[in-house]
């Protein structure tokens, strides 16, 4: 069976300003993934060294 | 009518003694806890706790109930939260929230406190030891700790009818609750990247435990409420959020769902087939695009399953109001920003960098990727993976990306830091509050639906507080100010 035809998104309401923010910038993914590389040496300076040795020491107990 | 939705988040917080040969992690959480509270600390009031009462109905046989540890360290904040060692981690439980923005705070003023309680223990410890604690549900070695969310239900509402409509529910939020991690656990088939940090621990559909064979509708009965009236869903299904917008979904939209459930108001079977499975395939498909199997014909993705809750949703609201759901103003911006989340999912979930914690991780392991030309199995991304969630302001990845702008927030850093300190005015959590900060050594014991006090003569008086939203700001403020002692406090409250 083929997919449901009420699969369908309801129509949008009110808002229509928020709803084209979301939409309207189509290169916004890449937009914001150049401003990430610019972070990505001040997120280096705070890394903690040694990131195979510090990963591994992580082990948790299980909790709940 | 649907009862209000009161809400609450318990996070276990995953806990590390830094520069030691032996680290325990009860030691390490019972430092912190013990250097966050100067004053004496409260104990909890074990009297009616039944964490083995199933809401099925039925006692579990041949097991031993979950074990309740009542010797760990306890203590109970001004804010009204509940802040103890479980097990082998730091727990902070939230006070009693009236809706989701307000949970938004409390549960970022828990962050705040144990990043206090670490600077703390660091004036204890030795040179070269520290504590460090994160806020995430896994050490990506298979081992799980939880946060769990718990709303208030009417009693009246056959639990097979939330279990039903609940299922389907907890499968598909997890498209903006999840809080991403690389690789799979406990068994789950390899992938690079999944949506969730928990989707791989769920073995059940239904079911008491929470730590072992772990159910997606965990069935604990324990409301801390009128039983007659109450329940408190316990959910399990949840991971630890950073982001704001996050956390604010995650409440604001299973509030509604809860209204819905309760109101008889989901009109139609939304089941999927093998829930269990469908949670890992959701997880583990970070396009948003993989099929789920209907049980009534057909398959669609957990965005298009949703929408039809958003619809239902929309339509609720429109008949019936958010009255239950934390007022028109929350339940009005919860719903347009689900339905700018869902749209953003189902066009390009990159654009939601700064709203949703696994696309925000997402997105900064692959602009490492991409600059140091990592394979997605370096363990340099696994140190970004869990970094995102340290909770220390310095070392902190996600507070980097605040600080940097890149993340949006939902309160302001002054309302996060009175409520390290005082309680929400609308819940009775506002007057187990305003008992602790007014006569500290009174209280001799609490629990979410009592409190103990000695007012000097014997015996001691147990005040029930069995009525989530007795006891807000707007009942209480004038008895606080027009009693000077306890003793008057307990007489007036009799009288």
């Amino acid at each position: 069976m083929p997919e449901r035809e009420q699969k369908k998104k309801p129509a949008p309401k009110e808002r229509v300003e928020e709803t084209a923010e979301v939409e309207a910038p189509a290169k916004q993914g890449e937009k914001i993934k150049e401003e990430l590389d610019d972070l990505l040496d001040e997120i280096d300076s705070v890394l903690e060294e040694n990131a195979e040795e510090f990963v591994r020491n992580y082990v948790q107990k299980g909790g709940e | 009518m649907a009862v209000p939705k009161v809400c609450g988040i318990e996070t276990e917080y995953g806990v590390a003694l830094r520069g030691a040969a032996d680290a325990n992690p009860v030691l390490a959480s019972s430092m912190l806890i013990n250097g966050y509270v100067e004053h004496r600390k409260i104990g909890w009031d074990f009297d009616d706790e039944s964490p083995g009462r199933d809401a099925r109905g039925f006692a579990r046989e041949g097991a031993a109930p979950p074990e309740v540890e009542t010797h760990l360290v306890n203590t109970v904040l001004t804010n009204g939260a509940r802040y103890y060692v479980d097990h082998a981690h730091p727990e902070y439980s939230t006070p009693e929230c009236a809706d989701a923005l307000e949970l938004v705070c409390a549960d970022k003023a828990g962050e705040r406190v144990l990043a206090r309680s670490m600077q703390a223990a660091r004036r204890i410890l030795p040179e070269g030891q520290e504590i460090v604690v994160y806020k995430n549900n896994s050490d990506g070695k298979g081992n799980s700790y939880g946060t769990h969310e718990n709303y208030l239900v009417d009693r009246s509402v056959p639990f097979a009818s939330l279990v039903r409509h609940l299922l389907p529910w907890f499968v598909t939020r997890q498209v903006f609750t999840g809080a991403g991690k690389l690789g799979a656990e406990n068994g789950a088939n390899p992938v690079a990247f999944q949506i969730s940090q928990r989707a791989d621990f769920f073995e059940e559909e239904v079911g008491l435990e929470t730590t072992l064979q772990r159910p997606i509708v965990n069935t604990r009965d324990e409301p801390h409420a009128d039983p007659q009236k109450y329940r408190r869903l316990h959910v399990i299904a949840g991971d630890a959020n950073l982001c704001e917008i996050a956390t604010y979904l995650k409440v604001g939209t299973t509030a509604i769902v809860l209204a819905l459930i309760e109101d008889d108001f989901v009109d139609k079977d939304l089941s999927v087939v093998g829930p269990v499975a469908a949670m890992r395939v959701v997880s583990h498909d970070p396009t948003c695009r993989a099929p789920i199997e209907l049980a009534d014909g057909g398959t669609c993705t957990a965005v298009e399953l949703q929408w039809e809750f958003l619809r239902l949703a929309q339509k609720y609201f429109d008949e019936t109001g958010f009255e239950a759901c934390g007022g028109e103003t929350v339940g009005r911006d919860v719903l347009h920003r689900w339905e700018a989340v869902l749209g953003a999912l189902e066009r390009d979930p990159s654009t939601l960098d700064g709203r949703l914690d696994w696309v925000t991780k997402l997105n900064l392991l692959r602009a490492y990727v991409e600059r140091d030309r990592l394979s997605w199995d370096d363990s340099k991304l696994s140190l970004l993976d869990l970094q995102y969630h340290d909770i220390r302001p310095d070392r902190s990845l996600y507070e980097r990306l605040v600080r940097a702008g890149k993340v949006e927030r939902l309160v302001e850093e002054a309302d996060v830091t009175t409520a390290m300190t005082e309680p929400p005015s609308t819940t009775r959590a506002f007057f187990r509050g305003r008992c602790l900060a007014r006569w500290p050594d009174a209280i001799v014991a609490a629990n979410w639906d009592s409190l103990i006090l000695d007012v000097g003569s014997d015996p001691l008086r147990r005040i029930p507080m069995l009525e989530p939203l007795r006891g807000s700001r707007a009942m209480v403020e004038a008895l606080f100010e027009e009693c000077t002692t306890p003793a008057e406090l307990v007489a007036r409250l009799a009288s």
